[in-house]
C-alpha cells in the first residue's frame, strides 16, 4: 500500500487535478458569460436573438455532453485541451442560459416597474436591477451544473486522450495490479473529485445563505 | 461544408442511409438501457428520498451519505469501477447490466433530492393533521403526503429522465452498443465522422426534447396551481429546491 502514496505518484495526481481544475475553471467563467448573454436573449423580446438562442439551448442541451466531446475532436478536429475547453463551453453556457432564463423569468415586475420609474435605462436595468437578482436566485441551480461540469471532465481521457485527474489515475492503475493498489486507487480517485466537488458545494451555501439575509 | 471531399460530403450521407439500421438498433439499445435505470433510479430514490425525511438519524445520515457520494464523484468513475474494479473482487458483470446499474445508482441520488423535497413542499400542518386523525406514518406518507408532492415532484422528475438518457451515452465508453457507440463504431471504419455524429445527435436530441418540453410544460402548470393556493402552506425553500432539479443535476 505504502508504494501507492510515494511523492511521484501523488505529483502525478496532483497534476492530473490541475488539469481538471484548468479545463473546469475557463469553461466555467466562458460558459457562464455565454450562459448569461444566452439567457437575457432568450428572455428578451427582440425575435432575430431569441430566436437563435432557443434554438442553440435547446440543440445542445438535448444531445449529450460526450457526444460534443466526440464533435469537437474528430469533426472540427481540434486538439487536446482546447478541444475540452471548446466542448465543455458549448455544453455548459446551453445549461447556464436555461438557468438564467429561469431566473430571469422569476424577478418580479414591480421590480422592472420601480427601475423604469426611476428613469433607468435598459441596460442599466439589466445591469443593476434585474441580473445581480437572478445570480443571487439561481446560486444553487449554477454551482450544481459546476459540479456537473468538473465531474463531467473526467470523460475528457477517454476521448481525447487529456491526462486529467481520471487519465493520472488511469495510468498509475496501470502500473500497479495487485488487487488492493487499483482498489486503492479508485478510492484515491473518487476521494479527490469527491473533496473538491463538496467543498465547492459547501462555500457557496455557505455564500448563499449569508446573501438571502 | 457540402464540397466532394469535405467531413459532410454527400456519399458520406448516401453510406449513413445505408447503415441506418445500425444507428436504430443503437437507439433502441438507448432506449431500453434508459427505461431500465430510469427505474432503477425511482426506486432507489423513493427509497432513500423517505429515509432522508424520516425521525431516525442514523436512516438520515444512510441517505446523505448515498447522495453525496455519487453527486460528488463522476458518473465515469463509478461505472468503471464496475468494469475494472469489481472483476478484482471476483464479480464480473456483462456491459448493460453496468449500465443499468451505474447510471440507476448516480441517478438515484439526484431523485432522492427531488423526492426529499417534495416532501419537504407538503406544509407540516398535512402531516400532523393526518397523524392527529390516527393515520400510521406509512398512511401519511402513502395517502396524505406523496399524492401532494407529486405535483412538485413530476417537473424535476421528468428532467432528471432528459439527463439520465443523455448520461446513459457513458456505455459506449465501454463498448456497450447504444446510439454513442454506433457512431463511433460506424465512423472509426470508414471514418464518415460528420454524418455519423449528427445522426446519433438528432436521435439522441429525438429521445429528450420531447421531455425536456413536457417538463417545462409541467414546471409552468405547477407554478400555477402554487400561485393560487395558500403561500404559507407550503415550505418555501423546499419548493425552490425541487424547482432547482428541474433545470440542472447530472
Amino acid at each position: 500500500m505504502a508504494e501507492i502514496f510515494t511523492v511521484n505518484n501523488m505529483r502525478f495526481l496532483l497534476m492530473g487535478l490541475g488539469k481538471t481544475l484548468y479545463i473546469s475553471a475557463v469553461s466555467l467563467v466562458l460558459s457562464t458569460f455565454l450562459g448569461c448573454v444566452l439567457g437575457v436573449a432568450r428572455n428578451g423580446r427582440f425575435a432575430p436573438t431569441k430566436l437563435l438562442s432557443t434554438i442553440y439551448i435547446e440543440a445542445v442541451r438535448n444531445i449529450p455532453n460526450l457526444l460534443w466531446i466526440y464533435v469537437v475532436f474528430l469533426v472540427l478536429r481540434l486538439k487536446s485541451t482546447p478541444a475540452g475547453i471548446v466542448s465543455f463551453t458549448l455544453f455548459t453556457s446551453a445549461a447556464i442560459g436555461e438557468i438564467v432564463r429561469g431566473g430571469l423569468s422569476a424577478v418580479g415586475i414591480g421590480q422592472i416597474e420601480a427601475a423604469k420609474s426611476q428613469g433607468l435605462t435598459r441596460l442599466q436595468r439589466l445591469l443593476y436591477i434585474i441580473l445581480p437578482q437572478t445570480f443571487r436566485k439561481i446560486i444553487p441551480t449554477l454551482v450544481s451544473q459546476f459540479v456537473t461540469l468538473i465531474k463531467d471532465t473526467s470523460f475528457l481521457w477517454s476521448v481525447v486522450a487529456i491526462q486529467e485527474l481520471t487519465g493520472s489515475a488511469t495510468i498509475l492503475m496501470g502500473r500497479y495490479y495487485q488487487i488492493d493498489q487499483v482498489l486503492i486507487l479508485y478510492g484515491l480517485l473518487a476521494l479527490v473529485y469527491f473533496l473538491v466537488n463538496f467543498t465547492i458545494s459547501a462555500m457557496f451555501r455557505n455564500l448563499e445563505k449569508r446573501l438571502s439575509h | 461544408m457540402m464540397r466532394a471531399n469535405g467531413p459532410f460530403a454527400l456519399f458520406k450521407w448516401e453510406a449513413l442511409l445505408g447503415d441506418f439500421p445500425f444507428f436504430l438498433e443503437g437507439l433502441l439499445y438507448t432506449f431500453v438501457i434508459s427505461l431500465s435505470a430510469l427505474l432503477l433510479a425511482l426506486a432507489l430514490g423513493i427509497v432513500f428520498g423517505l429515509l432522508s425525511s424520516a425521525a431516525f438519524p442514523p436512516a438520515r445520515a444512510a441517505a446523505r451519505v448515498y447522495v453525496e457520494f455519487f453527486q460528488n464523484t463522476p458518473l465515469l468513475i463509478q461505472v468503471f469501477f464496475l468494469y475494472n474494479g469489481l472483476p478484482f473482487l471476483g464479480l464480473v458483470l456483462d456491459v448493460t447490466t453496468i449500465g443499468i446499474l451505474g447510471v440507476g445508482l448516480y441517478h438515484g441520488a439526484y431523485i432522492t433530492e427531488v423526492v426529499r423535497a417534495g416532501i419537504g413542499s407538503v406544509g407540516r400542518g398535512q402531516r400532523e393533521a393526518a397523524l392527529s386523525q390516527g393515520l400510521a406514518y406509512s398512511q401519511m406518507m402513502g395517502y396524505i403526503v406523496l399524492p401532494q408532492a407529486v405535483r412538485v415532484m413530476l417537473p424535476p422528475l421528468t428532467m432528471q429522465a432528459v439527463n439520465l438518457i443523455k448520461n446513459t451515452s457513458v456505455v459506449a465508453i465501454i463498448a456497450g452498443s447504444d446510439i454513442m457507440f454506433a457512431a463511433n463504431s460506424w465512423s472509426s471504419g470508414n471514418l464518415y465522422y460528420g454524418p455519423a455524429y449528427v445522426a446519433a445527435g438528432v436521435l439522441y436530441f429525438c429521445l429528450c426534447f420531447p421531455l425536456a418540453k413536457l417538463a417545462s410544460y409541467l414546471e409552468r402548470r405547477a407554478k400555477q396551481a402554487f400561485g393560487q393556493a395558500d403561500p404559507g402552506q407550503a415550505d418555501a425553500a423546499a419548493t425552490r429546491a425541487a424547482a432547482k432539479g428541474a433545470v440542472t443535476g447530472g
